[in-house]
């Protein structure tokens, strides 16, 4: 699903945000990339997520060289391949939970219809069927972290990246989204979580561990 | 990568586009309502004057076309010695074998004779009145109304009876005409006939008061010299009738007459109000510019502040193609928005102002159709380095912003 070879990333003022990174990902898979602040893990997210092209190195997503494409076919592999969940939702205010997340297939092409019907099976699928007309000033921290998750599994795409999708939530919520991240990857998606908790890394099934851009260990239980 | 070629972003349907370029308007109306509110006062500024304009522009055609432009007037100018010259007695008999001379009508003035309400009045006050012999085919041939009473005839001509012009009743203090109302002209009580309507063609007359030819003569010792002869001709003749006019009316003096064409000086006055619409119009221009600049910085904050919208519909895949016209398509309909509102504004004006001054109400379609047309043309060119602004952005960048 994911390749990285040898990635490279510099930032203006020579810092080095990935010092030369390989790393292979398949498909199904459910993994953390961990590490303390600083460590790269971000820029790892926006690499792996096509939002910043390396400085060097090779990723090819979903078998697509990253830096064969075009910025609109980067946008259309985004919009067909990969879910974003952020630690502060990006929910818009103001608006339904369902048309929130019905407005997160905008880009994939669907009729609005289509996409509304889509909508209602992915809240029904995070268990959010009984809050679908909410907005998000009505839900709980951790519903509105469900409510990104919906938006982001909607078109059914088969990476789903969660950059710190814990880090706003008290353990309770965090611990039912974990849940769903593992109820997601029970049904196929690849799922790659990017925090800095330790033991919300030592739950999954595979651990990346990094420290000033690079990966220092590796650990699968 | 063999199917590297089918990786294409969709489109968008052209419903979202609109739905997604009214996100910034749905959240945040109020300023939405005032930016376009600038672009609105712009348009009205420009869709009333142009509706004014026309309208008063309609209203001197109707009323050209009530009166005709076939009247022309005579009247004595100055001899070259500077004094006032006279038209001779024969002058309205001499006018009329004229062939293409359809109608004709004279006033003439009555000299040293001034019209007061009463004898109470001290002499200096003549508010201006003027006392006029008339002929009794003069209201017909100017075209003239009587407001109250009645004009002239043969018989009323004889004795001491007068019309009086619209506003010279109105300085006497005279609303209505009666057998018990009576004015002093040159020391003699007149009973007041009737009372004008404003004459368009023959100002003059609002502040003349029309007594019969042959009552001036008998008790105010009227010369009989016509001061102002009045002709209708065939509309096609007009122009040589004026050609002959001056020569006939006094063949001995040909250059101390004094013709002119009514119509035109209305007309003319007419032409002088559009160089004044010209300016009013530049004037609305500057209000629908500053409007856009408005517009134009409404957007470029809008597009601050919304970074991490713009990240997110990026990491959702949003191409650069689709946010800009997200930026542009809101542009649009913010400076949409302020071009119809303020088309109906300007067009609510023009018609009470119309209205209130009794005229026909006409809003040219070009004017409504131009306005709206250049509020899209600003909304575009204000949303343009906004919308390039928001598409540059980058999708980390965004994302980063709190």
């Amino acid at each position: 699903m994911i390749e990285l070879t040898e990635v490279t990333k510099l930032y203006p003022g020579g810092v080095a945000a990935l010092g030369g990174v390989s790393l292979r990902i398949d498909r199904g898979e459910l993994v953390a990339i961990v590490g303390p602040s600083g460590s790269g893990k971000s820029t790892m997210l926006n690499v792996l997520g096509t939002l910043d092209r390396p400085t060097s190195g090779t990723v090819r997503i979903d078998r697509y060289d990253v830096a064969r494409l075009s910025d609109s076919g980067l946008s259309a592999l985004r919009a067909t391949r990969i879910g974003f969940v952020f630690q502060q939702f990006h929910l818009a205010s103001g608006v339904r939970a369902v048309d929130n997340v019905a407005d997160g297939l905008l880009y994939s092409g669907l009729r609005a219809s289509q996409r509304r019907k889509r909508a209602a099976a992915a809240l029904e699928r995070v268990g959010l069927e009984h809050r679908m007309d909410h907005e998000p000033h009505e839900l709980s921290g951790g519903e509105r972290q469900r409510v990104a998750v919906a938006r982001a599994v909607a078109g059914e795409p088969p990476l789903l990246l969660a950059d710190e999708p814990t880090g706003a939530l008290d353990t309770a919520s965090g611990a039912g989204v974990m849940q769903l991240f593992r109820d997601l990857h029970a049904d196929g998606t690849t799922v790659v979580i990017i925090t800095h908790d330790r033991d919300i890394a030592a739950s999954l099934p595979r651990q990346v561990q990094m420290r000033d851009g690079r990966i220092v260990a590796e650990v699968r239980s | 990568m063999s199917n590297e070629a089918r990786l294409q972003p969709a489109r968008l349907w052209p419903g979202d586009v609109l739905k997604v370029g009214a996100v910034g308007l749905r959240t945040r109306p109020t300023r939405a309502f005032l930016s376009a509110l600038g672009i609105a006062i712009g348009i009205a500024a420009m869709v009333a004057v142009v509706g004014i304009s026309s309208s008063s522009q309609a209203e001197l055609d109707e009323t050209l076309d009530a009166l005709g432009t076939n009247l022309l007037t005579v009247s004595p100018g100055t001899r070259l010695t500077g004094e006032q010259a006279q038209l001779p007695l024969a002058s309205e008999s001499m006018v009329r074998r004229i062939a293409p001379v359809q109608a004709l009508s004279a006033i003439g003035r009555v000299e040293d004779a001034n019209v007061y309400r009463s004898d109470k009045i001290p002499a200096i006050q003549t508010n201006g009145i003027v006392p006029y012999a008339a002929r009794t085919d003069l209201l017909t041939t100017i075209g003239g109304t009587v407001r109250n009473g009645k004009w002239l005839d043969a018989a009323t001509g004889s004795y001491p009876a007068t019309v009086l012009g619209s506003s010279a009743a109105e300085r006497l203090g005279i609303s209505r005409s009666g057998p018990d109302i009576q004015v002093l002209i040159g020391g003699e009580w007149f009973t007041v006939l009737g009372i004008l309507e404003p004459a368009a063609l023959a100002p003059e007359l609002d502040s003349a008061a029309l007594i019969g030819w042959p009552a001036a003569d008998s008790t105010l010792g009227f010369d009989g010299h016509p001061t102002t002869i009045y002709t209708r001709s065939i509309d096609a003749q007009v122009e040589s009738v004026r050609a002959v006019l001056g020569a006939t009316a006094n063949p001995e003096a040909p250059n101390e007459v004094e013709v002119s064409r009514p119509s035109d000086a209305l007309a003319a006055k007419q032409a002088a109000g559009e160089a004044f619409t010209g300016l009013l119009l530049g004037l609305g221009a500057v209000a629908l510019l500053v409007g856009g600049v408005g517009v134009a910085n409404i957007m470029v904050i809008s597009v601050l502040e919304r970074r991490a919208e713009i990240g997110l519909r990026r990491s959702l895949g949003a191409t650069r193609g689709q946010i800009r016209s997200q930026f542009l398509t809101e542009s649009l309909l913010l400076s949409a928005l302020g071009g119809i509102g303020g088309a109906v504004l300007g067009s609510g004006v023009t018609a009470a102002y119309a209205a209130y001054q009794d005229w026909l109400t006409v809003i040219p379609l070009w004017a409504v159709i131009g306005g709206i047309a250049a509020t899209l043309v600003i909304g575009a060119l204000a949303g343009l380095y906004p919308a390039i602004r928001a598409s540059r952005l980058s999708p980390t960048e965004a994302l980063a912003t709190p």
